[in-house]
């Protein structure tokens, strides 16, 4: 258990697989860059693995100040109990007043493990993180800059903002996708701090005796943010648009059964009667007339941005929100807008 | 041979069918009118340690932590096929988070002397996939996550396949473990209509005291008894019986606390007109931003 502090850097465990970062590590390093630059403290990324030290270059690009590295041939593989050990003793060395992990399968599986270890707060599949103070009106306590740790919870029926303001650190599993991904700065450089690491043979305590992983595929289910395009995109070069906005948004493009017949985008992204259903936080339909065939693909979505030039365009009729425009404008504006976050 | 199968459950509301009983007017979940469900992804565990309990015999014991009423899964459990029932009741459980859940938890598994340990992966009320793993830890147990099936049992080991998204693993870990259950591991059997009938009348000794209260006729302790007798008595067990650290338990052993809770409205909203300029489209990515549907 770690004492509250005010100059604990924010952490960010960056997930690597076979050498290679998850986007989801890099997305968090554009939130977790935002919160140390609040707390005016600085930014770590936490690389474990075995010969991975060239991902520094890499993670100082997407954010961080400092790289922590703890390399060891133990590590190779992700592993429970030795990447839980390696982190418990590396929280107590430098007692961080944050860590976030991406909500990945290894992320939830290892942030709990290390919650219980070193006895701190944790909270599940964050959708937002912010910075803001708590008061306890029985003590008339005001907790100040703590982390504001946002997430649906039952079913999706609450949001609820959790926080921890007697222990630390203050640790969250992010959900994929919901940070925007950063921008690389190739000019910046982060300061790599080397870590002895104590493993032996004993602490994998579990074997992996086969293993099959397949690079990711379009996953419109779970994807909170869809963006979609149909016929009225009008070809291929325009669809670039969807997908970057998509991209801003930590969003799948998704599309029609007209755009995909009309070779804009692949199949695996077809959304309505005969493609994918989905029921994302915010589907933005571009282009989109609004077939009924596809309005049963999408209309249980919570938020529906529709853009059309046509008023009369029977999508507008399940929209929360109207835009009556040329997609080509209207989408930069978009992006523009996430982008600066007005 | 055999195994000592523990399998953790939880009543939890029925979060993923939301009727119109359920809803406030304002569009917002009334979740006290949810029903109470036996939680899914724990039915999944439950159907695991009963296959192994049929294929090389052993116990079968369920455990949850509650209030009084949530027996009613353990109930569920037994006429399913477990061959015990523990609850874990105590005041000073109240507003446990995920790590003094697992905690309390903790002292109650070690009681049970477990060589595997089996709960669904999450619960659908919080979704956090987060008292398994601290469980775990609090055993000092390997823990594997994710599990769709059993591979092989043999007295020092387990062999299971993980299943990882885009993926899968199979994995060896010595015994005792803990896993988490996937709902695409098996099918839950249902119980036979006999035995639930019997299991019908399982009581822990809190029930049978509120209805002593209302019968002076019925003695507790002699009830109790034969209860016990008939193997429907729920073991029910308070945190002085586990001799559990009360600094670990409850508010005290909490450390995340609620800051604010906001309820998502459900209902349609009538569709804004934006426009496509500029300052349209920042006032929209506003809104969208402060409630939460972008970050």
């Amino acid at each position: 258990m770690i004492e509250v502090n005010k100059q604990g850097q924010v952490w960010v465990f960056a997930e690597q697989h076979k050498g290679k970062l998850e986007d989801t590590s890099l997305e968090l390093l554009s939130k977790g860059r935002e919160l140390a630059d609040t707390l005016k403290v600085p930014l770590a990324a936490v690389l474990l693995g075995s010969n991975v030290s060239d991902l520094c270059l890499q993670l100082g690009h997407y954010g961080a100040d400092k790289v922590i590295l703890a390399e060891n041939s133990l590590l190779e593989h992700y592993q429970t109990t030795s990447y839980a050990k390696v982190i418990d003793d590396l929280i107590a060395k430098h007692k961080p007043q944050i860590m976030l992990y991406g909500a990945t399968p290894a992320g939830r599986d290892l942030a709990p493990r290390v919650a219980s270890a070193v006895k701190a707060g944790l909270t599940a599949d964050c959708t937002d993180l912010q910075i803001g103070n708590h008061e306890v009106k029985k003590t008339n306590a005001t907790y100040e800059n703590l982390l504001l740790q946002i997430r649906p919870a039952f079913g999706g029926n609450i949001i609820a903002t959790i926080i921890n303001y007697d222990r630390w650190p203050q640790m969250a599993t992010v959900r994929e996708g919901v940070m925007p991904m950063p921008e690389p700065d190739a000019s910046r450089k982060a300061e790599v701090i080397k870590e002895e690491v104590h493993l032996s043979q004993t602490d994998l305590a579990i074997e992996i005796l086969a293993e099959h992983m397949e690079a990711r595929k379009v996953n419109l289910k779970a994807s909170r943010v869809i963006v979609a395009g149909g016929a009225g995109v009008g070809s291929v070069d325009n669809f670039k648009k969807i997908w970057d906005l998509a991209h801003c948004l930590g969003g799948t493009p998704g599309a029609t059964r007209a755009a995909v017949d009309l070779g804009f985008i692949g199949h695996d992204h077809q959304i309505g009667q005969t493609g994918t259903t989905v029921r994302p936080s915010l589907y933005i339909a571009c282009g989109i007339s609004g077939a009924i065939q596809h309005q049963a693909g999408m209309s249980s979505s919570q938020k529906i941005i529709a853009i059309n030039n046509d008023p009369k365009a029977p999508i507008f009729g399940v929209a929360h929100y109207k835009i009556v425009g040329d997609l080509n404008e209207v989408v930069p504006m978009m992006i523009k807008a996430i982008k600066e976050k007005v | 041979m055999g195994y000592n199968c523990v399998v953790l459950v939880k009543q939890v509301p029925d979060t993923q069918r939301i009727t119109g009983q359920a809803m406030n007017e304002d569009g917002t979940v009334n979740r006290a009118a949810l029903p109470a469900i036996f939680n899914p992804e724990d039915l999944n565990a439950l159907e695991l340690a009963l296959e192994i309990k049929d294929t090389y015999g052993g116990v079968v014991t369920v455990v949850t932590m509650g209030l009084p009423n949530a027996t009613g899964v353990l109930r569920e459990g037994l006429y399913r096929g477990a061959d015990q029932a523990v609850l874990v009741t105590d005041r000073r459980c109240a507003a446990s988070d995920t790590l003094a859940t697992s905690y309390i938890l903790s002292c109650a598994v070690k009681k049970l002397d477990a060589d595997i340990v089996l709960c669904g992966r999450q619960a659908i009320d919080g979704d956090t996939a987060q008292v398994g793993p601290q469980l775990a830890e609090k055993m000092d147990l390997p823990q594997i996550t994710y599990v769709e099936d059993l591979v092989s049992l043999d007295e020092k080991s387990i062999t299971v396949k993980r299943n990882l998204g885009n993926g899968w693993q199979e994995v060896k870990s010595p015994m005792p473990a803990l896993l988490t259950v996937l709902d695409t591991a098996n099918e839950p059997r249902v119980g036979r209509a006999k035995q639930m009938m019997k299991c019908k009348g399982a009581k822990c000794r809190m029930e049978v005291e509120a209805i002593a209260k209302e019968d002076d006729c019925i003695d507790v302790d002699a009830t109790c008894e034969a209860l016990e007798e008939k193997g429907l008595l729920i073991k029910q067990w308070d945190l002085d019986f586990l001799e559990a650290d009360l600094q670990w338990c409850g508010r005290d052993g909490s450390p995340t606390k609620v800051h604010r809770i906001q309820s998502v409205v459900l209902a349609a909203m009538d569709t804004k007109d934006v426009e496509a300029t500029q300052a349209g489209i920042d006032g929209m990515v506003h809104e969208l931003i402060s409630d939460h549907t972008i970050g």
